[in-house]
C-alpha cells in the first residue's frame, strides 16, 4: 500500500478515456461502479470540453456482484452501440471490474457487434495513466491500421507524416499542433494522419500509407509508433521541438526524411526567443537556480532551455513517471546532479525546500507546494488545472512555443532593476515582502498571521525535527539577524542556509555580520 | 441499500399521505452520472477539525477526492488513500500488515489526529477487507489518543452525500450516552456550515431550548450524548442509515420539512419548539425577525425566477425539498425532480406540495434522462459536473449540483442566497452577448 494525499496520474483507465476523448467516432465501454464516472468532469470542466466523453459506464452495483455484472456489460455495450453508432468501440475494465474479473474482451467479442471491438488490458493495481494512454493507442493503432496499405513511390509526390501523440487533456497539446503544422507546411510535407486527436478509426487504417512518424509525446505514441516502425518500416523523428535549440533539430530530422530543405522553416522571423534571451535586460537571469519536475518529456526539455538557451542554472531535475526515468537521469547527469525519479510529492516538496531554488518550473503540484514555499513558478507539464487550459493560443513547441516558455518562465521573477533597488534599499517601507514583484497583478495584502498559518499548516514532513534536536541551533547575532532581513526576501532563505552552512563547515558556534559577510564572499558565483 | 430498505420498514409506522402512495416514480437503472460517497470527505475533513479520513483503495479512488476537490487544498488535507497495489492483491504481502504501516505511519506524522477514519472502497469491498477488524485492532494500540472508525463510501453501496450518512452513523455507537432520566436534548443531525449551525444554535437558544447538540461535532472527540430522551432533528434529507443508528440507541425523530427557505426553515423550528413545548406565541415571536428579512430578500429574486421551468437530475438527494422550495416560495414549475434515492419516510412531507404534473424519477439512466432534458428544454437544468458544459453547450442553461452542497444555503439568512444560486446562471444567460 502507498500512503497518497495527491497524486501526479489517475488509474490506467484515465489514460484511455484521454485518447478516447481525443479520437472521433470511437466509443469506450468501461466496466465500472457507480463513481467512476467522475472522470467526466475533468475533461468537460478542467478541460471546458462542450461534449461528454464517448464513455459508457456499466455502473454495478453491490446488489450485481455475483449475480449479472457480465449481462450488465454486454447490455450497456450493445445499447452504446446503437446509440452512438461508433466506427469501433473499445472494452475495458477499471479498478473495481477488474477484480470481478468478468472479462469484457470476451463477453464483446461473443455479442457480434456491428463494429469491431478492441479489448484493453490495462493493470490497475500496476500502471497509470500515461501507460494506460500509450496502451490503448497501441492497441487501436495495431487492431485497426490496414496492413495491406502500400506507399506509392516517392517519386512526383509530396513526403507524407503522421503525428502521433496529442490526446485530450494534454498540456498544450492543441496549440503544439497548429506549430507542428506550420513547421511541416513550411518543409512541404503532407498530413498523412494526426491521431489520437481528431482521428477516426477509419482514418486509422490508413496509418501505413505515411513516408515516417513523428512522436510529439512519447508518453502516449512511442509504443505504437514502434510498432508501426516494425510493421510498415516507417522511420520516426524522436526530437522534441520544445525550445529553440531542439525546434532546430527538429526540422533538420524531418526534412533529412522528407528530403526537403530545411531552410524556409529554420529562418522563421517570428522567432525572438534568442533575442530576447541575449538583450541586456535579461542579464540578471544569469545563473538563477531553477528546480524542474514534471512528465519526462516536459522535464528534459526545460533543463535544456533552462541551460542553454536562458542561461540558468538547473539545481533539481526529476520525473514522476518510472518509465522514462532513463533520459532524466542522462540530462540530470548533464547537469551535474542527481534526478529525482518519484511520484510522491511530499518527496518533490522535500527535495525544492532542500534545493531552495529561484524558481520552479513544475505541475499543479509544485505550483502548490511553490506557492506554499513562497517561490515563484511557472507549469511545464501536465498534471495541470483549469487555469493551464488558457484561451489564447500558447503552444510549448516550435519557435512560437520558445517564445510563449520565455514569457511565462520569465515573469514570475522580480525583474533586473527592482531587483538591484530591492538590494540598494532594503529598508524601504515599500519594499516589504508581502507586496511582491512590481509587475505583476496587485492581490490582497497577506497577513502575517495568515502566512504563519500556512506556514504551521505545512506538512509535519518538511520539519527535520530530529536533526535540530541533536544538534543545538547555531545563534545569529541580533545584528547578523538585521542584516540578513535587508537582504530581498526572494534569496533570503538560501542566504541564511547558505550561511548556516558555512557557519557549520567552519565550526563557528556564533554567525554574527562577519560570518555572514564571510559565508557572502564563500558562495560568492 | 438492503440497510435502507430495512429502513423503509422500520419507518413505515409513520402514516403515508394518501396522496404520495400512489404518486408514480420513475424508476431508472443503467450508467448514473453521480459521484460515490468517498466525495463526502471533502466537507467531511473541514467539518471535523480533529479527524482524519484514509481511504483504502486505488488510484482511482485518490484521482476523484483530488479532482472532486475541484482546485487542491493550499494546505495538506485531513485525508489521504491507502492505495493498494498488486502486491496487497495478490497476497504477496497481508493487507492488513500493509494497512497497520501505513495508520502507523500516518499516525506518526499528524500527532494532531484525534479521530481516524478508515473509509471502504468499491475494491476494498469487493476484496472483502475487513476494515471494522483492523479499526478494532488498530484502535486498541492508539486509544486513548486516536480513536478509530471505519466506514464505506464505496460507489457500490453509496452515492455522493449516502457517504456522509455512513460517515455519521458510524459514529453514533460511539456517541456517550444519555441516562433515561435525564431531562430531554435537542440533536441536530447532518454536517451545517459553522456559520448556519451557529444561527440555528442562537435561534434555539433564544427559544429556550437549551441542551442542544450537533452531530457531527466540530471535533469528532467531542461528541454529544445520545439515549432515549433525544429527540433528533434531521437538517439534510440524505441521512436515512443514521437516522436509523440513533432510533436504535432510543433517539426520536422530530418530523418536519427541510431548513431550505422560508416556509422549510420556520417549520424546522417550530417542529423543534413543539417536540420541547415551547409556547407557540414566543415560537412565532423567536422565528419572526428572520422570516421577515428572508421574506424581503426573496422578494427580489422571486421574479426572476418566477414560473421558470427547472428540472433536478439526480446528485445529492437534496432535490426534493429544494424543489419544494423553489415551487412554493419562488413560483418555479417543477418538471422533473430526479434524485438518486427517494426516502420515502423522511420526504413525505416535502412531497405533499408537489402537484400530479411533476415527474419524480429516483435512480438514473443518464442517457434517457438527457433525451428527456433535450424534449423538455427547461430553463434550467440542475446537474452534475460532468454534464453541465456539454448541456450548455445544447443551449440549455445549467446549475451545477454541487455547489449547492458546498454553500451555506440553510435558514433564513441564506434562503436568498439559496434562490441566487440558480437565479445567476439565468442572469448570466440573458447578459452575454458573445
Amino acid at each position: 500500500m502507498q500512503l497518497a494525499v495527491w497524486t501526479y496520474e489517475g488509474p490506467p483507465h484515465v489514460g484511455a478515456m484521454r485518447v478516447a476523448t481525443a479520437m472521433e467516432k470511437l466509443h469506450y465501454v468501461l466496466h465500472a461502479p457507480q463513481g467512476d464516472t467522475y472522470a467526466d468532469l475533468l475533461f468537460t470542466m478542467i478541460e471546458r470540453r462542450g461534449k461528454r466523453p464517448p464513455v459508457t459506464y456499466t455502473t454495478f452495483e453491490a446488489r450485481d456482484l455475483g449475480k449479472d455484472t457480465a449481462q450488465i456489460f454486454q447490455d450497456a455495450a450493445r445499447e452504446a452501440v446503437s446509440r452512438f453508432n461508433p466506427q469501433a468501440i473499445i472494452v475495458g475494465a477499471s479498478c473495481t471490474a477488474e477484480l470481478i474479473q468478468d472479462d469484457p474482451a470476451g463477453l464483446a467479442e461473443a455479442m457480434n457487434l456491428p463494429c469491431p471491438a478492441i479489448p484493453l488490458e490495462l493493470p490497475s493495481y500496476q500502471r497509470k495513466e500515461n501507460w494506460g494512454a500509450a496502451e490503448t493507442f497501441y492497441q487501436i493503432v495495431r487492431h485497426l491500421a490496414d496492413k495491406n496499405v502500400v506507399r506509392e513511390p516517392r517519386e512526383g509526390r509530396k513526403a507524407r507524416a503522421n503525428i502521433l501523440g496529442p490526446t485530450a487533456l494534454g498540456f498544450r497539446h492543441r496549440d503544439d499542433l497548429v506549430e507542428i503544422r506550420k513547421i511541416l507546411g513550411l518543409l512541404d510535407v503532407e498530413i498523412n494522419l494526426v491521431a489520437p486527436l481528431g482521428a477516426t478509426p477509419e482514418d486509422i487504417a490508413n496509418i501505413g500509407a505515411a513516408d515516417f512518424n513523428i512522436v510529439l509525446y512519447p508518453e502516449i505514441a512511442d509504443e505504437a509508433a514502434r510498432w508501426l516502425e516494425r510493421t510498415f518500416a516507417q522511420p520516426c523523428v524522436r526530437t522534441i521541438p520544445i525550445g529553440v535549440g531542439a525546434t532546430r533539430s527538429f526540422i533538420a530530422d524531418v526534412a533529412e526524411l522528407a528530403g526537403a530543405d530545411p531552410t524556409p522553416a529554420l529562418g522563421d522571423t517570428s522567432s525572438r526567443m534568442p533575442w530576447w534571451s541575449r538583450s541586456v535586460d535579461s542579464t540578471y537571469l544569469t545563473s538563477k537556480r531553477v528546480f524542474i519536475f514534471g512528465d519526462a518529456t516536459h522535464a528534459v526539455a526545460a533543463a535544456r532551455i533552462a541551460r542553454e538557451e536562458l542561461g540558468f542554472e538547473v539545481c533539481g531535475l526529476g520525473c514522476y513517471a518510472r518509465e522514462f526515468a532513463r533520459e532524466v537521469r542522462a540530462e540530470a547527469a548533464r547537469c551535474g546532479i542527481e534526478a529525482l525519479i518519484t511520484d510522491d510529492h511530499l518527496a518533490v516538496e522535500d527535495a525544492i525546500a532542500a534545493a531552495a531554488p529561484e524558481l520552479v518550473l513544475g505541475t499543479q503540484m509544485e505550483r502548490h507546494i511553490a506557492k506554499r514555499l513562497g517561490i515563484p513558478c511557472a507549469v511545464i507539464s501536465a498534471p495541470v488545472h483549469v487555469q493551464d487550459f488558457p484561451a489564447r493560443h500558447s503552444p510549448q513547441m516550435g519557435f512560437e512555443g520558445a517564445n510563449v516558455i520565455f514569457d511565462t518562465w520569465v515573469h514570475p521573477l522580480v525583474m533586473g532593476l527592482e531587483e538591484h533597488l530591492l538590494t540598494m534599499f532594503r529598508e524601504d517601507f515599500e519594499f516589504s515582502d508581502e507586496a511582491g514583484a512590481s509587475h505583476h497583478a496587485a492581490h490582497s495584502p497577506r497577513k502575517t498571521a495568515a502566512v504563519a498559518d500556512a506556514l504551521s499548516e505545512a506538512p509535519v514532513a518538511d520539519i527535520p525535527a530530529p536533526a535540530m534536536a541533536d544538534e543545538p541551533a547555531t545563534l545569529w547575532t541580533a545584528e547578523a539577524e538585521r542584516e540578513l532581513k535587508k537582504i530581498p526576501f526572494f534569496v533570503r532563505g538560501k542566504a541564511r542556509r547558505n550561511t548556516e552552512n558555512f557557519a557549520a563547515a567552519e565550526g563557528r558556534r556564533q554567525i554574527d555580520l562577519e560570518t555572514l559577510y564571510d559565508a557572502k564572499a564563500h558562495y560568492a558565483r | 441499500m438492503s440497510a435502507l430498505d430495512i429502513l423503509d420498514g422500520c419507518a413505515a409506522e409513520l402514516a403515508r399521505p394518501a396522496a404520495e402512495s400512489q404518486r408514480p416514480v420513475l424508476r431508472e437503472r443503467g450508467q448514473r452520472e453521480v459521484f460515490c460517497g468517498l466525495t463526502g470527505i471533502i466537507w467531511l475533513h473541514r467539518k471535523m477539525q480533529d479527524a482524519f479520513f484514509l481511504v483504502v483503495g486505488s488510484r482511482t479512488c485518490a484521482h476523484l477526492l483530488q479532482s472532486a476537490a475541484g482546485v487542491m487544498i493550499f494546505a495538506e488535507p485531513r485525508f489521504a488513500t491507502a492505495i493498494m497495489e498488486e502486491r496487497d492483491l495478490a497476497g504477496m504481502v497481508d493487507a492488513q500488515d500493509e494497512l497497520d504501516r501505513v495508520v502507523n505511519r500516518l499516525l506518526e506524522r499528524r500527532p494532531d489526529i484525534k479521530t481516524l477514519f478508515l473509509v471502504g472502497s468499491c475494491p476494498s469491498e469487493v476484496i472483502k477487507l475487513d476494515l471494522a477488524k483492523a479499526a478494532q485492532r488498530l484502535g486498541a494500540v492508539h486509544m486513548p489518543r486516536v480513536r478509530i472508525l471505519n466506514y464505506s463510501g464505496s460507489g457500490i453501496e453509496t452515492t455522493f452525500t449516502q457517504g456522509e450518512d455512513a460517515c455519521l452513523a458510524a459514529l453514533v455507537p460511539v456517541m456517550p450516552p444519555l441516562s433515561a432520566d435525564a431531562p430531554a436534548e435537542l440533536l441536530i443531525v447532518g454536517s451545517l456550515p459553522d456559520i448556519v449551525e451557529d444561527q440555528f444554535l442562537r435561534l434555539f437558544a433564544d427559544l429556550g431550548i437549551t441542551r442542544v447538540g450537533c452531530l457531527p461535532a466540530r471535533n469528532a472527540r467531542d461528541l454529544p450524548a445520545v439515549g432515549p430522551n433525544t429527540r433528533y432533528l434531521l437538517a439534510q434529507p440524505f441521512l436515512g442509515e443514521t437516522a436509523m443508528a440513533l432510533e436504535g440507541r432510543g433517539a426520536k425523530r422530530i418530523e418536519a420539512l427541510f431548513p431550505f427557505g422560508v416556509e422549510g426553515t420556520s417549520d424546522w423550528l417550530r417542529a423543534a419548539a413543539r417536540a420541547f413545548d415551547i409556547d407557540t406565541a414566543l415560537t412565532e415571536q423567536v422565528i419572526a425577525p428572520g422570516r421577515e428579512r428572508a421574506r424581503i430578500a426573496l422578494s427580489k429574486l422571486r421574479p426572476q425566477l418566477e414560473s421558470k421551468r427547472i428540472s433536478f437530475l439526480p446528485d445529492s438527494q437534496l432535490e426534493v425539498p429544494l424543489a419544494r422550495y423553489l415551487q412554493d416560495e419562488l413560483g418555479m414549475e417543477l418538471v422533473e425532480v430526479g434524485t438518486p434515492y427517494l426516502h420515502r419516510a423522511h420526504l413525505a412531507r416535502e412531497l405533499e406540495s408537489f402537484g400530479p404534473a411533476v415527474r419524480l424519477s429516483e435512480g438514473q439512466h443518464v442517457e434517457r434522462q438527457l433525451d428527456r432534458v433535450r424534449a423538455d428544454r427547461p430553463d434550467i437544468t440542475v446537474c452534475g459536473l460532468g454534464l453541465a458544459n456539454p448541456l450548455e453547450m445544447e443551449g440549455l442553461t445549467t446549475k451545477w449540483a454541487i455547489e449547492l452542497v458546498f454553500s451555506p444555503i440553510h435558514g433564513f439568512d441564506q434562503a436568498a442566497d439559496l434562490a441566487e444560486l440558480f437565479a445567476r446562471p439565468l442572469r448570466r444567460r440573458d447578459l452575454l452577448e458573445v
